[in-house]
């Protein structure tokens, strides 16, 4: 029951933050570590500040 | 050709889905057939969830399977080119929820709202069948298209599928939208605020609290996004409670009392300067709060309903659809279908269905309940913005939508017109509805946004009863409004910028750079001053503004839903799926019928701006002045204004025109070829990705 709670909040929270232009930062560390290992892994904040500031640059698509 | 693989109907779900077309077709007899006798609000919510529930059960999974045939086996963009960031598999309710806030916006509340005036049975079925046949049908095919492509935008689609002139024509029309959507958006929120120091303390309170906001994510806790938006809320609805006290003293409420031309100019340097400040101080955090305030006060809207079970006052068809209404101008069709765009059918939402949601989803079979499901969600919300406006009183509901110039401006006479229309309504229900709210006068609150406010604050209150509470209901509704209609306005007016820029860039390279100041302010300014002028010419216009831009921002609207099911259409063809042409081709005939029609009574005849223009050339070469001109100047004003929106709609019919030859021809050369020509992206298995991943 609790181990269902909280992976319903967790969704809520990823919903949220994911409306809101920032998407799941876990993963995005998991995406690095295994695909690019070699690039160093952005602290929350820093990841936060770029994904705020990408949201805002209008239309134009981004690739890794 | 490709099998499409269906599991037969089991007898159970045989007979549950026969027992939800026999409730909803009960519900929709009642809706549509009782006369005489008020109809209770719970008979249009059952009869919308038996059709929504119907139409994506079968008409959705019939797209699903047999149009678009979607591929659960196929690897869509998110596992192809997953990056972490913009492409992610996501899990399909976060990916519903992020695409239903993405879409849901002022446009279901506020265009049901307008469309009551011909009663609330015309907008029923057009939000109904509308969103089954046309809306939802685009939502879910253009997310369909892109997750095969890539998760390309809807201007590369039309320019692979149609040429990249049609493509250049599409992105010309979609800036021109733009303008229009700011200017009328920040309209509805003049109208809002006129003369309301309450209001306008509130929604001035945002800017410093967004400020507060973007500071403590920016400096003390980096992207706690739940925690500041706890803050803000709070703060917010503090400054609501304190607005009353504001409202209640005349020296403090004279700082915050504005009339529509000073608003519509501080509304102007707010969009100025939110768009060319840092988007951490003051754009984002807004957005975050007005992301989640939408979504709270959507569930809010939906518990009223619920719980208050509101009767409907409104006549079911009251005798303004003959085009006489006072809302706007203009008969059933083609107006009803333009008035009520988002609701039923929005251009504007074929840019986010491929936009970002196609980056995030894990598998094409989720594909409709993310594009169709989320667009019967905003369906709903339509539904109960118009049960909001329809169980109001109609005295009250016509005396806050009917321009000062038919209802005059007090409450003896705005009663006396709107009785002889046969709503009869006296100056004292006037007077104490507008004392309920908080504001000392209800008339010609044009825009949608105060009826609804209205309409909520009345339901609220009659589930949660309490002294003031009333007044506290209306500011919160309207408070929410102008917050997310604000965020738009600013983001808005960004990404027209950079659209702005783009352009300078080719004139003058350095321009373009989004770090230049020069480049920054002078495409702000630019971008500000296109929809800044309609924003002005709505303020001063005699008929309220609302009633001579809302057609325009329909007719724009429209012709975006169009474009997009158009492509939609071709796509079709050119997969050689052609005995499903009509699918995507009747709603997209129906929106050029309807814009090309709405455009020309627009142009020419008695409802039109040429004609208006006229009026105004006439009586000046008379030496009169017409209201509200009070000198020549002013009158020149006015014909110029008429003679701009006739050009732009000129124009817009023109796109659509356009678009209409270029997908006609697209289409006869797909016809021809006998094999599939349609720019798809090759089918990857996803097993083979995701065994490679793993």
């Amino acid at each position: 029951m609790n181990i269902a709670l909280s992976k319903l909040w967790q969704r809520l929270v990823q919903t949220a933050r994911l409306s809101c232009g920032v998407p799941d930062y876990d993963v995005y560390v998991a995406h690095l570590r295994t695909h690019h290992p070699e690039r160093k892994i952005p602290t929350y904040a820093e990841f936060f500040r770029e994904r705020q500031t990408a949201r805002y640059k209008g239309t134009g698509g981004r690739c890794c | 050709m490709e099998t499409v693989a269906t599991k037969p109907i089991g007898v159970g779900s045989k007979i549950v889905w026969a027992l939800i077309a026999i409730i909803g077709a009960c519900c929709l007899a009642v809706v549509a057939l009782r006369r005489g006798e008020p109809v209770n609000a719970i008979w249009i919510v059952a009869a919308s969830i038996a059709v929504f529930l119907i139409g994506y059960r079968f008409y959705g999974r019939f797209i699903e399977n047999y149009v678009l045939r979607m591929d659960p086996g196929r690897a869509p963009p998110s596992v192809l080119r997953n990056d972490g960031l913009d492409y992610v598999p996501t899990d399909k309710w976060v990916v519903f929820g992020h695409h239903f806030a993405a879409i849901a916006g002022a446009g279901p509340l506020v265009g049901p709202v307008l469309a009551a005036q011909m009663g609330y049975l015309p907008g029923t079925l057009w939000i109904l069948f509308g969103v089954v046949f046309a809306g939802a049908v685009q939502d879910f095919m253009v997310l369909g298209l892109s997750v095969r492509r890539d998760a390309r935008s809807l201007g590369h689609m039309l320019r692979e599928e149609l040429g990249p002139l049609a493509g250049v024509v599409a992105m010309f029309g979609l800036l021109a939208l733009m303008m229009i959507v700011l200017a009328v958006l920040a309209l509805v929120v003049v109208k809002a605020l006129t003369h309301s120091p309450w209001g306008t303390f509130s929604v001035a309170c945002t800017i410093p609290i967004a400020l507060l906001m973007g500071v403590y994510l920016r400096w003390f806790r980096p992207g706690r996004i739940l925690e500041v938006s706890i803050i803000g809320l709070v703060l917010l609805i503090s400054s609501i409670a304190y607005g009353a006290h504001i409202a209640a003293t005349p020296d403090l409420a004279a700082f915050f009392d504005f009339d529509a031309k000073s608003l519509a100019w501080l509304l102007i340097a707010y969009g100025f300067f939110a768009s060319v400040l840092p988007v951490w101080l003051l754009l984002a955090p807004r957005d975050y709060l007005s992301t989640f305030l939408k979504i709270g006060t959507i569930l809010l809207l939906a518990i009223a309903i619920f719980f208050a079970a509101p009767q409907l006052q409104m006549p079911a068809v009251s005798r303004f659809i003959d085009g006489t209404g006072p809302v706007f101008q203009g008969q059933l069709f083609p107006f009803l279908f333009i008035t009520i765009a988002c609701g039923s059918v929005s251009g504007w939402h074929s840019i986010i269905a491929s936009g970002t949601t196609p980056k995030l989803l894990s598998n094409e079979g989720e594909a409709r309940m993310v594009g169709y499901g989320g667009m019967l969600m905003e369906a709903f919300v339509a539904i109960m913005a118009l049960i909001a406006a329809t169980s109001l009183h109609p005295g009250v509901y016509f005396s806050m939508n009917s321009p000062a110039a038919l209802i005059g401006t007090t409450p003896e006479h705005a009663a006396a017109v709107i009785s002889q229309w046969g709503f009869v309504v006296t100056p004292d229900e006037l007077t104490r509805t507008a004392h309920d709210i908080g504001e000392t006068s209800i008339l010609s609150r044009a825009g949608g946004a105060p009826t609804l406010a209205v309409g909520m604050a009345q339901l609220l209150h009659s589930i949660l009863p309490g002294e003031r509470m009333m007044a506290f209901w209306y500011h919160y509704a309207i408070l929410f409004e102008a917050l997310f209609i604000l965020t738009t306005v600013d983001a808005g007016t960004r990404v027209g910028r950079f659209m702005i820029q783009e352009i300078a860039g080719l004139v003058h390279e350095p321009l373009k750079s989004t770090e230049s100041w020069l480049g920054n302010v002078l495409a702000t300014s630019i971008c500000v001053a296109l929809w800044g002028y309609f924003l002005y010419q709505g303020a001063v216009d005699p008929l309220g503004g609302i009633n001579t831009l809302w057609p325009l921002f329909g007719i724009a609207n429209q012709m975006l839903a169009a474009i997009a099911l158009m492509l939609a259409t071709v796509v079709t063809v050119k997969l050689k799926r052609q005995r499903y042409v009509l699918v995507p081709g009747i709603p997209a005939i129906w929106l050029i019928v309807c814009t090309l029609t709405a455009g020309w009574e627009k142009l020419s005849g008695s409802i039109s701006f040429t004609a208006a223009a006229q009026n105004y050339t006439q009586a000046l070469q008379a030496g009169q002045l017409l209201a509200p001109a009070k000198n020549v100047a002013q009158m020149q004003q006015i014909i110029t204004n008429n003679r701009v929106d006739a050009t732009l709609t000129g124009l817009f019919m023109l796109l659509v025109l356009t678009m209409c030859a270029f997908s006609v021809y697209a289409m006869i050369k797909a016809w021809r070829s006998s094999v599939p020509t349609a720019h798809e992206a090759p089918r990857i298995a996803l097993s083979s990705v995701v065994s490679q991943a793993s």
